[in-house]
């Protein structure tokens, strides 16, 4: 009997053991947290790097609310509670448990305040703590972060996790994580100089900082390793930069192309300036705000839709208004180019009021579709989608444009019409028919082009002055006549703007573009690539 | 010598439109400064400021006009000599302020002590005299059209291309401008003005002597544009504009005709701009905005280009549209502008003076056609059987 109570004794003390032992944690977390609320910046930075040692990753939650300044102390029993703040009073929710315990009192608490430092040193411990966590992306993102802020104390957690991890990729951004946390550290030469090695493989603008940081208190060999390595990494970067330049004047480059073919051909084709193709692409870019609303208000799902929905929208629309000032106003100035240019001035005057008085003078917000936002890495660029989307539409639409033009009916009929007008309409092309439906096409593309640059700008009724100029640099340097000349013409204006703007700034760049165009235009009147021949003679 | 120059270079309407400019020029600021305000005689200075102001854009009218309506070379950029005649009138007007500036430092200018500027930069020198800022007017825009019409006519760019680069000459000049580290005021350009040669430019008297001067110059300066019309060198010009490769096969050199006619022009449109900045008190990068030489454009067709009477009553008459559509409808302002475009292209291509002129001419011809009438016909016709038939222009 006396045996039967021992063996009862034992298991109800084997059994009390396992919660006792749970509460042992919890109790020393309880601890830690509540220490949390006294002391002051540095000392409650040094308690949380302690704290980080334990790596219980049920501490990060904690850690959040303390940076986002969620953590309050109980005035009279110095308790730290998490808080949810619900007008005057406090939701509050046990720090360790997390389980909701009751509401209080603003004045009973008092918010633990953070600094920046502080702030630094949450992350890094939530870093640590997360490191071991078993979402492959959670790891990816604590490695960084670690990386990004490295600490000795979190040296020794990510020691553990770098044994631990099987992710060679995670694996490799830990090793990295590691050499930066050693850099700060005090291990061995030999380590350090391994680190800087490690850190320079990684050779993007952080690894440049993290060795930046600490070069100043290196000497010695590893100074001159840390100087090495950054001149490398400063070179290799500088290639990057003018890579990420060039990237953007291809895709300023591309905005102009699509800015400035329609106004190309109708410019080509009919000896014609239109003054109103800015304004095409206003309403193209207005169209696509009138199709987003309507989809907002109706067929919410469709949104990703919405850009694909407006282009033969906008299209159709700048098209038939162009149809119209064509019939309407060019035809009877045939001949003279000059007052074609006043004329279609006057009725881009007329569109921008009728679109102001409509619309408002504000901006208008067009929304990105979700697989316009965002952006990835490219080694040490950053290529944003909407950027990217924007390069692949002006490609094809410039692709079939040259089909068009080169392989259909119409396309033989305007070049021929381009060519010698006279001779084309002997052989019974209907010239005028031939204008009506160029300038169409021409006012067409500059309302996709618009629909593709509310992606990138500010749909107000001024969107279109703002191109005008700029297209029509791109279609006299370019040359006329020919959509291979607006193409090198874009995107050679695109990238020597975006290479001259580190040197320059942005405004006297553009200037100098200016001026190179105005001296370009006295070397060749008629633009890089020019129709040669009498045709040019008019 | 002159006065048979000058009278030889006039003929009926220009002469009448000079001599109502010159009569404008002494009556209307006697009316304002001897009448008293309450008689029916008397001109409010407002309005005498306003009318001055058309009268410096009836100036840039004319040269725009010298150059487009004679020369045929469009100009999409006059609207930047305006702007810089009047920059180059706004720096002596703020060296006039000397020390009376909002920081009161008398050797620099305000907006230079904003941005923590040491000293003057080089080119503010001279500005303090009237006669350096007087020859600078004429200099500043002449050198720039000088060299931009060197480089543009010797290498034969000319119609759609010519307007395109002008255009891109003033934007280039407009967003220069607008650099604070020009050195012109940035964004705000020049402003705050207190004296013109010792008088204060807000006086009546001022004023009064700025539109007298205004209408002067502009009679100056139709004379001046009569004179080279009506000479042989006007007719070269003329040539140029209607056939230019056949001018230049008969011996001409179209770019020395162009150059000398777009320097003039340039300069005009200078003194245009020197005289408008004192009557509206400030000069900023907005001046150079590619829209507003458009509307110098609209100003010459809807008078009539190829006339020198036509510019002058287009730039009066649109500017006073726009001022009362301005007041009273600022929403249709717009429309009126853009449907006057297209209306005068369409409908008025001469132009107002243009259209009056083409009617007095057919009814004069009508007239002389009826005394045509009486001579034999049947010879003519005869003649006119055994010429060939003309052959095609040559494309």
């Amino acid at each position: 009997m006396y045996r039967a109570i021992k063996i009862l004794m034992l298991i109800i003390c084997l059994i009390m053991l396992v919660p006792v032992s749970e509460s042992w944690a919890d109790q020393n977390n309880r601890l830690g947290i509540n220490a949390l609320g006294q002391g002051n910046f540095s000392q409650v930075a040094d308690k949380i790097a302690e704290l980080s040692r334990t790596g219980d990753i049920a501490l990060v939650p904690v850690f959040e609310a303390l940076a986002a300044g969620d953590l309050y102390v109980r005035k009279a029993d110095k308790t730290v509670f998490v808080v949810k703040e619900n007008g005057s009073e406090l939701n509050l929710s046990d720090a360790v448990t997390g389980a909701p315990a009751g509401q209080g009192a603003k004045a009973d608490f008092e918010r633990i305040k953070v600094n920046n430092s502080l702030r630094r040193a949450v992350k890094t411990a939530i870093g640590a703590l997360t490191l071991l966590s078993p979402d492959r992306e959670i790891r990816l993102r604590a490695a960084s972060s670690v990386f990004s802020s490295p600490s000795t104390d979190a040296l020794e957690l990510i020691e553990t996790a770098i044994t631990s991890e099987k992710d060679t990729y995670i694996k490799s951004v830990m090793e990295q994580a590691r050499a930066a946390a050693i850099l700060k550290s005090d291990r061995s030469l030999d380590d350090k100089r391994a680190a800087v090695k490690t850190i320079g493989e990684r050779g993007d603008r952080d690894a440049l900082g993290i060795l930046s940081a600490v070069q100043a208190n290196a000497d010695g060999e590893l100074r001159t390793d840390i100087d090495n390595t950054i001149n490398a990494l400063q070179s290799a970067q500088a290639l990057w930069d003018v890579g990420q330049n060039v990237w953007y004047g291809l895709s300023l480059g591309s905005v102009l192309l699509l800015a400035a073919i329609g106004l190309a051909i109708t410019f080509g084709v009919m000896g014609i300036i239109n003054m109103a193709h800015g304004e095409m692409v206003m309403l193209g870019a207005y169209t696509t705000f009138m199709v987003q609303e309507i989809i907002r208000s109706s067929y919410p799902h469709l949104f990703d839709w919405s850009l694909i929905i407006a282009l033969p929208v906008a299209f159709a629309i700048t098209g038939v208004i162009g149809l119209i000032i064509e019939r309407g106003i060019i035809r009877f100035l045939y001949g003279r180019p000059l007052e074609t240019l006043l004329a279609t001035w006057g009725v881009s005057l007329i569109l921008q009021q009728g679109v102001r008085s409509i619309f408002g003078p504000s901006n208008r917000e067009v929304g990105n579709p979700s697989w316009m936002s965002g952006g990835f890495e490219l080694g040490g660029m950053t290529l944003t989608y909407n950027r990217m989307w924007i390069v692949v539409f002006a490609a094809g639409v410039f692709l079939t444009l040259l089909f068009v033009l080169k392989r259909s009916r119409f396309g033989l009929q305007m070049r021929a019409v381009t060519q010698n007008r006279r001779m084309a309409s002997s052989m019974g092309i209907k010239t005028p028919w031939v204008d009506a439906f160029t300038f169409a096409l021409g006012s067409g593309i500059a309302g996709i082009a618009g629909v593709a640059l509310s992606q990138i700008d500010n749909v107000s009724p001024n969107l279109g002055q703002s191109y005008i100029i700029d297209s029509f640099m791109v279609v006299v340097f370019g040359g006329v006549g020919n959509l291979w000349g607006t193409l090198v013409g874009a995107l050679s204006l695109g990238v020597v703007n975006k290479l001259l703007e580190p040197y320059t700034g942005a405004v006297l760049g553009k200037i100098l573009i200016l001026v190179l165009i105005i001296l370009f235009i006295q070397r060749r009147p008629r633009g890089l690539f020019a129709l040669k021949g009498r045709a040019v003679e008019a | 010598m002159i006065s048979a120059f000058v009278f030889k270079s006039l003929d009926r309407n220009v002469s009448l439109c000079i001599a109502i400019l010159l009569a404008i020029a002494c009556l209307v600021p006697a009316l304002n400064l001897l009448v008293p305000a309450d008689n029916l005689f008397h001109i409010p200075t407002y309005a005498m400021s306003l009318f001055g102001k058309y009268l410096t854009y009836a100036l840039l009218a004319l040269a725009l006009d010298l150059v487009w309506g004679f020369c045929g070379i469009l100009s999409l950029g006059h609207a930047a000599f305006f702007a810089l005649g009047g920059y180059v009138m706004g720096m002596y007007l703020v060296r006039q302020i000397g020390a009376r500036g909002v920081y009161g430092n008398p050797n620099l200018p305000d907006f230079m002590v904003f941005l923590n500027w040491k000293e003057m930069p080089w080119y503010w020198y001279g500005f303090d005299y009237f006669w350096f800022a007087a020859i600078m007017i004429f200099a500043v825009p002449g050198i720039l059209a000088f060299v931009f019409g060197w480089l543009a006519f010797r290498s034969r760019v000319t119609g759609v291309y010519l307007s395109i680069i002008t255009q891109a000459m003033t934007y280039a000049l407009l967003l220069a401008f607008f650099r604070n580290e020009m050195g012109f005021g940035g964004n705000n350009g020049l402003t705050d003005f207190k004296d013109l040669l010792g008088f204060n430019i807000q006086s009546q008297g001022m004023r009064a002597s700025l539109f007298a001067a205004s209408a002067f110059a502009l009679a100056v300066a139709l004379l001046i544009s009569s004179a080279i019309v009506r000479s042989k060198f006007g007719k070269v010009l003329v040539g140029l504009r209607d056939a230019e490769s056949r001018t230049r096969f008969l011996g001409y050199r179209p770019e020395n005709y162009k150059l000398v006619t777009f320097t003039i022009s340039a300069m005009m449109a200078g003194v245009a701009g020197a005289l408008y900045v004192p009557q509206v008190g400030i000069i900023n990068p907005g001046e150079f905005a590619p829209a507003n030489s458009i509307e110098v454009v609209i100003w010459t067709a809807v008078g009539g280009r190829g006339t020198l009477i036509g510019p002058i009553i287009g730039a009066t008459l649109v500017n006073f549209g726009k001022s009362i559509f301005t007041a009273q409808f600022p929403e249709i302002w717009l429309f009126a502008l853009g449907a006057l475009f297209v209306a005068t292209t369409l409908f008025l291509p001469k132009g107002i003076v243009g259209t009056i002129q083409q009617i007095l001419k057919s009814r004069n011809d009508k007239n002389r056609a009826i005394s045509f009438n009486r001579l034999p016909k049947a010879k003519n016709a005869e003649k006119n059987a055994d010429i060939p038939a003309e052959p095609l222009a040559a494309e």
